[in-house]
């Protein structure tokens, strides 16, 4: 995000939103992969993070404010998702949760 | 003791000032350390320095609501200062608004509040 | 063949040519005098009719006019010019594409009294060609007019943006925030960012977010004042919003809006003198008798 020259806000925002959803993967998702791809034509940073935990159940639930199935405040999922300009969450109990998510730079 | 933070008592008054590369077992580690001091030390007031911090996630947000829920417990009323604009924002648009933590401008500030209540 | 004819009457017939296709539009009314004098539109035409005549030249050993060549560079770049000279003087992009067009008709007809009637096909293929190639550069010249037009939208956007959300410093640590018009989602995050950057820059306890100006507030305006008051309030300062008019209070109350902790004054005046007492701040205004 340096290297397009973004504001201090964008970065924070995005990298917010990437730590949030690294803590999920590494808490409930028992270790997480991520990938960090950079679009230097639309100015947009992908990241993909993948853990093969146990996935998520009911999704909209996860996705809501104040749902925690951890002990955290439940805001991490759905608050990465407003953070981020694109979001995609895609989990399928027992095999793994996958997250795909950009940011504008 | 990794020295990701750093406490100091001026005038019966804990500083605190967080490092800008703190991890996760660091800050859980500061509430242990704080409340000790704190009480070892009859600490009057805690003034949290987050003027490091260029992240703060929820995970770092609940802990500092911790670190000044810690602080009114042992009686010494907790001011959260330095917070960075883009910091303010981004914990906003999580949802942590922190409504049980005091916040002043700067050290100075809250110094002064904490004098004033007393 | 053809293309050897287009290049013989472009270069045989330039004065005239010039005459016909600067009288088709002053016909059409594509001429505005209004806009700029017949020396520089004549000056204009001879630039574009050149590079045109030099494209064709460097056709005619292919003997075809290809729109994607090389060649055109010149007439790309002298279009370029053109085009953002008459769009900065209010020409219309249809204007614009109509005087690029307006060079066929003149042609046609000089290649049609020139080139022997017994060689039909070499005619119809020379029009062809020449049409090809004239309504690519018509199209050509549309986008560059949009791209222009494009930019001038955005430049305008951002004017407009940082026109709509000024920070004012109205005393020592208190800053003013008047918003007009209407707040989008953008323009709020625009607005949280300036005021949050300001409270950092001047060094202010207070910022006063006066909405006297602003037409409506729905649920998404209102949240939008409280996330920035919230945010206003991590940093340490706190956030007065002054200029709720009876109406948005009322619409406030119905939508269940809950400013809950947020300081909220009728008038930009009312919010000052709050301020100033919070800040333990005697102003004294003497009047010289």
């Amino acid at each position: 995000m340096d290297a397009l020259e973004a504001k201090v806000i964008r970065k924070t925002r995005l990298v917010t939103a990437v730590s949030e959803i690294f803590r999920n993967g590494l808490i409930y998702g028992g270790g997480a992969v991520v990938i960090i791809h950079c679009d230097e034509d639309d100015r947009m940073v992908w990241i993909d993070c993948r853990d093969t935990g146990p996935g998520i159940v009911d999704m909209e639930l996860a996705l809501s404010d104040g749902y925690t199935s951890g002990g955290g405040l439940g805001r991490g999922l759905g608050g990465a998702k407003r953070l981020s300009d694109e979001f995609e969450i895609v989990s399928e109990p027992g095999v793994g949760t996958q997250v795909r998510l950009a940011g504008r730079a | 003791m990794a020295q990701a933070a750093g406490l100091f008592m001026v005038d019966e008054i804990m500083l605190v000032a967080i490092d800008e590369d703190i991890n996760d077992s660091d800050i859980v580690a500061l509430q242990d350390r704080l409340s000790e001091e704190v009480y070892a030390n009859d600490a009057q007031g805690i003034v949290i320095d987050i003027s490091a911090l260029e992240i703060v996630d929820t995970f770092v947000g609940r802990i500092i609501a911790q670190l000044a829920g810690i602080g009114i417990l042992l009686d010494a009323p907790t001011y959260l200062v330095g917070m960075r604009p883009a910091v303010a924002m981004t914990l906003v648009e999580l949802g942590m608004t922190l409504p049980s933590v005091k916040t002043a401008r700067n050290l100075q500030h809250a110094v002064t509040r904490l004098r004033a209540a007393r | 063949m053809p293309v050897r004819h287009i290049h013989v009457i472009l270069d045989n017939e330039r004065a005239s040519l010039l005459r016909a296709w600067g009288s088709t539009q002053a016909e059409e009314g594509l001429i505005r005098k209004d806009l700029f004098s017949e020396r520089e539109a004549r000056s204009q035409i001879e630039m574009l009719y050149d590079a045109l005549t030099k494209g064709v030249s460097a056709s005619i050993e292919s003997d075809a006019l290809d729109p994607e060549a090389d060649c055109w560079d010149d007439l790309r770049a002298a279009l370029a010019e053109v085009t953002r000279e008459r769009t900065k003087r209010g020409v219309s992009t249809g204007e614009m594409a109509a005087f690029v067009l307006a060079l066929k008709y003149p042609l046609f007809e000089r290649l049609g009294a020139t080139v022997d009637d017994t060689n039909g096909g070499v005619l119809i293929e020379a029009i062809n060609q020449f049409t090809r190639l004239i309504d690519a550069v018509s199209l050509y010249t549309t986008e560059l007019c949009i791209s222009e037009r494009d930019k001038t939208i955005k430049r305008q956007q951002d004017e407009m943006m940082e026109l709509a959300s000024p920070v004012v410093e109205l005393w020592d640590r208190i800053i003013a925030v008047p918003l007009v018009g209407t707040l989008d989602s953008m323009r709020a995050q625009e607005v949280m960012e300036n005021t949050l950057s300001a409270i950092v820059d001047k060094k202010a306890d207070i910022v006063i977010i006066d909405i006297t100006g602003v037409v409506t507030v729905d649920t998404q305006v209102a949240q939008h004042l409280i996330r920035t008051a919230a945010a206003v309030r991590l940093m340490g300062g706190e956030a007065i919003i002054s200029g709720i008019s009876p109406r948005i209070a009322q619409t406030m109350v119905q939508l269940g809006v809950d400013t809950g902790e947020i300081r909220t004054r009728s008038s930009l005046r009312m919010a000052l003198a709050d301020a100033f007492r919070t800040l333990e701040t005697d102003v004294v205004i003497r009047t010289a008798k």
